[in-house]
């Protein structure tokens, strides 16, 4: 157990390490200071900008930047989508895997533009090279660089005062892409690499097993997409085991690598919010509130699962830490740590199978997903989503104490107030619907794997999942029906344009205002009070929202497993 | 309007050259000259063939063997090109069941009594169904029926076993596990 202790610590340790510098520099990438790549890149900025016609000086509007986000993606759907319905006539495509079906390619294209990387298939015997590598990976990274572009975005509202103008769209991408994503993910690659992850173009390998039988092992450029993968806390796996793969994560440094791949930039951001507003504590102290509540929900996963089953137990199977599911390599540590790192994160890669966790061990990464993933969060979508509960804190002490509440010096009013409502409504709206109509019709019910409250707490974890756009599943439900894909691609949409269209508003409001300076009667949003208080914010609303569902799927079972009934 | 349609989709084409051809390609290229081992799947070679993966799991149900974990990959398990779990959940009756028939047989292969306690690794499916390894008390409930298959004594067997446990986790001591496809080939080479 000590051992244990010694590497959650040693996590973080290297995280903060690694986190201040990197914050440093990514706000340096986006407001256009020096910085060690632009020898390299601004050379291939400037072609990308002659050969499209961007002139990178003219900002937009937060409309015009929505209208950009949204055309954008618009065709990365499309070039997805296509890509996926024609892959059988395309290039690269050794192991024959056919044309995918139109409403499996709708899911899959949506859930890899939306960074949710939710997966209906199973990668190895679905997706050709070519349709891994062009469209699955290459989304891996825009998404991500859309999440940058959207958090940027909105400290620029915090930031500048009375002008419309928040930014470049297409220059947030471009230097998303190249001076932050693209160098860590070659590092980290070669590191994958390495360790034992796969980077090739071969046809699948036939090996003549020692007992005389043949084994088809999967090839593929797995390596390159796996970095990117993490870094942009995407998690859609080029195999079906996901991170479990021991091609995908071989050993256990890789696997301590994967998790720290996941929280880096979401954990920098903050430190970049802290320079860009020009007051470090406000980053640490939001920092602060996100380990405060990672710590408290790691630590209840790590529990769960070394506890065990009992009913495992009684077969005179040792019942503590059941390894159904889960891989000898990353030990009890390093599977605890990576579920619940990639949940609290939007993540989504899973290095072991949740359906097979404990109950509370499985309920902890669905309700971390569920209070929005703002405790580190995606790459962007946890800052602004966490700064959407920083907002409803502030406005809640405003409200205690009969002030216009504040943030940053920006008075915030009835406008941003409704969209920060509608940003924290939607989710919880489609993941509560959704789940509902799912375990109301047999196209729903249909497609579980497990019986009793599990079975609910499948179709559950699915609209979370997808709304919250992580992308890790109980797997054994089998989603890939036309019901489920085209629901949780609505869910997965709505997920993610319900919450990035309210913040791109709330930017454009918070710029036209003046900057007010701190006075006596301020509250302070750094500081212990206001640490303890967006915690308990945030507890109280995932509480209120989700307990009475959490109590009928997984809390229940958690009570029927200590009474040895099984279904 | 039309300039916005425009940016966007030349701005898709460029970034996805750069991110979906270019990066992977760099990547392939760099694994494959400095990494080519690790890059093209750590298969182990015997005699010009191909015997299988040292990251991957491949059945083994002979006596004279140790026995991977369970495997839920493919049809018949060990599936490397379609890897999978049960996804059974902690109150499946289906799993408690083949958790219980597992463990009689594995009980019966290796001669123990019902009141052995079976460590969790020997009887459940694992995340990928292609794990490569076993606990280190999985690997010493078999060395009795290895021993015994193999006509060597306990002892010869426990040797070559701790000699490929491995228990690192970042320098720190973690759960004792051993590479089952390695630690047969080693056991068929002690013959030669």
């Amino acid at each position: 157990m000590l051992k244990d202790m010694i590497l959650f610590l040693l996590f973080f340790l290297v995280l903060f390490l690694l986190a201040r510098p990197l914050g440093k520099y990514i706000s340096k990438v986006f407001t256009g200071e020096k910085t060690c790549f632009d020898k390299i890149m601004r050379p291939i900025e400037k072609i990308i900008y002659k050969l499209v016609g961007i002139d990178e000086n003219q900002e937009m509007t937060w409309r015009q930047y929505a209208a950009a986000v949204i055309w954008f993606h618009v065709f990365s759907f499309l070039a997805i989508f296509l890509t996926e319905l024609f892959q059988g006539n395309l290039p690269l495509n050794p192991a024959n895997e056919g044309n995918v079906s139109w409403d499996l390619a709708l899911n899959t294209a949506v859930s890899f533009i939306t960074n949710t990387n939710w997966q209906a298939y199973s990668g190895e015997s679905t997706m050709s090279y070519f349709t891994q590598m062009t469209e699955l990976a290459v989304h891996n990274f825009l998404s991500a660089a859309t999440g940058i572009s959207i958090a940027i975005v909105l400290i620029r509202g915090l930031t500048r005062k009375t002008t419309k103008l928040l930014g470049n769209y297409w220059v947030d991408m471009v230097r998303g892409t190249l001076w932050v994503l693209l160098p860590l993910s070659i590092i980290l690659s070669l590191i994958f690499v390495e360790q034992g992850s796969i980077q090739n173009f071969a046809s699948y390998v036939s090996a003549a097993t020692i007992e005389g039988g043949t084994q088809t092992i999967a090839m593929g450029p797995v390596a390159s997409q796996e970095a990117i993968k993490l870094l942009g806390t995407n998690g859609g796996g080029f195999f079906g085991a996901n991170s479990a793969h021991p091609f995908e994560n071989p050993t256990a440094l890789a696997n301590f690598l994967q998790a720290l791949a996941i929280f880096l930039i979401p954990a920098s951001l903050l430190f970049t919010l802290g320079r860009m507003v020009k007051d470090k504590k406000q980053g640490h102290a939001i920092l602060a509130a996100m380990t405060i509540l990672f710590v408290l929900f790691l630590g209840i996963i790590y529990v769960s699962e070394y506890y065990g089953n009992p009913n495992v137990a009684a077969l005179g199977i040792n019942g503590s830490n059941v390894m159904e599911g889960k891989e000898l390599r990353f030990g009890l540590s390093g599977t605890t740590l990576f579920s619940a790192v990639t949940t609290a994160a939007s993540c989504g890669a899973v290095n072991a199978m949740f359906d097979s966790f404990t109950p509370i061990g499985g309920m902890i990464p669905m309700l971390q997903i569920m209070l929005g993933e703002i405790i580190f969060g995606g790459v962007g979508s946890g800052l602004y989503g966490m700064l959407v509960y920083v907002l409803l804190s502030v406005f809640i002490v405003g409200l205690m104490v009969g002030r216009t509440p504040e943030y940053l010096g920006k008075k915030i009013e009835s406008h941003e107030m409704k969209m920060v409502m509608l940003a924290v409504l939607i989710p919880a709206i489609c993941i509560l619907f959704g789940s509902a109509v799912a375990a109301s019709t047999d196209a729903g019910m249909s497609a579980t794997n497990n019986n009793g409250p599990h079975g609910l707490t499948e179709m559950l974890y699915a609209y979370a999942s997808c709304t919250g756009n992580n992308g890790s599943a109980f797997g054994g439900l089998n989603a890939n029906s036309t019901f489920y894909n085209i629901t949780l691609a609505a869910a997965m949409l709505l997920g993610r344009f319900g919450v990035i269209l309210p913040i791109l508003a709330i930017a454009g409001s918070l710029a036209k205002k003046k900057i007010s300076p701190v006075g006596a009667g301020t509250f302070q949003t750094h500081g212990l009070l206001f640490i303890v208080l967006l915690c308990a914010v945030v507890l109280i609303v995932g509480a209120l929202t989700f307990l009475p569902a959490l109590a009928l799927g997984p809390i229940a079972e958690h009570l029927l497993m200590l009474q040895g009934q099984l279904y | 309007m039309y300039k916005s349609l425009k940016n966007a989709l030349l701005l898709l084409i460029m970034l996805t050259v750069i991110t979906g051809v270019f990066y992977p390609l760099v990547i392939t290229g760099i694994a494959q000259l400095i990494f080519p081992r690790q890059a093209n799947g750590s298969l182990i070679v015997r005699d010009g063939q191909v015997v299988g993966s040292s990251l991957l799991a491949q059945n083994f149900t002979r006596p004279e063997y140790f026995h991977p974990r369970p495997s839920a990959a493919g049809q018949d398990g060990y599936d490397a090109a379609g890897s999978a779990a049960t996804n059974l959940g902690p109150t499946s009756q289906k799993l408690m069941d083949s958790l219980k028939k597992t463990a009689d047989d594995y009980r019966q292969e290796n001669n123990l009594s019902d009141e052995v306690v079976l460590p969790s690794d020997a009887v459940t499916s694992s995340g990928s169904g292609l794990d490569p390894e076993i606990s280190l008390p999985n690997a010493y409930m078999q060395i009795a029926r290895v021993a015994e298959a193999r006509g060597v004594s306990t002892d010869k067997i426990r040797n070559i076993v701790d000699e490929y446990a491995d228990s690192s986790i970042l320098g720190i001591p973690g759960e004792e596990r051993v590479n089952v496809l390695l630690l047969n080939l080693s056991l068929d080479d002690m013959n030669k």
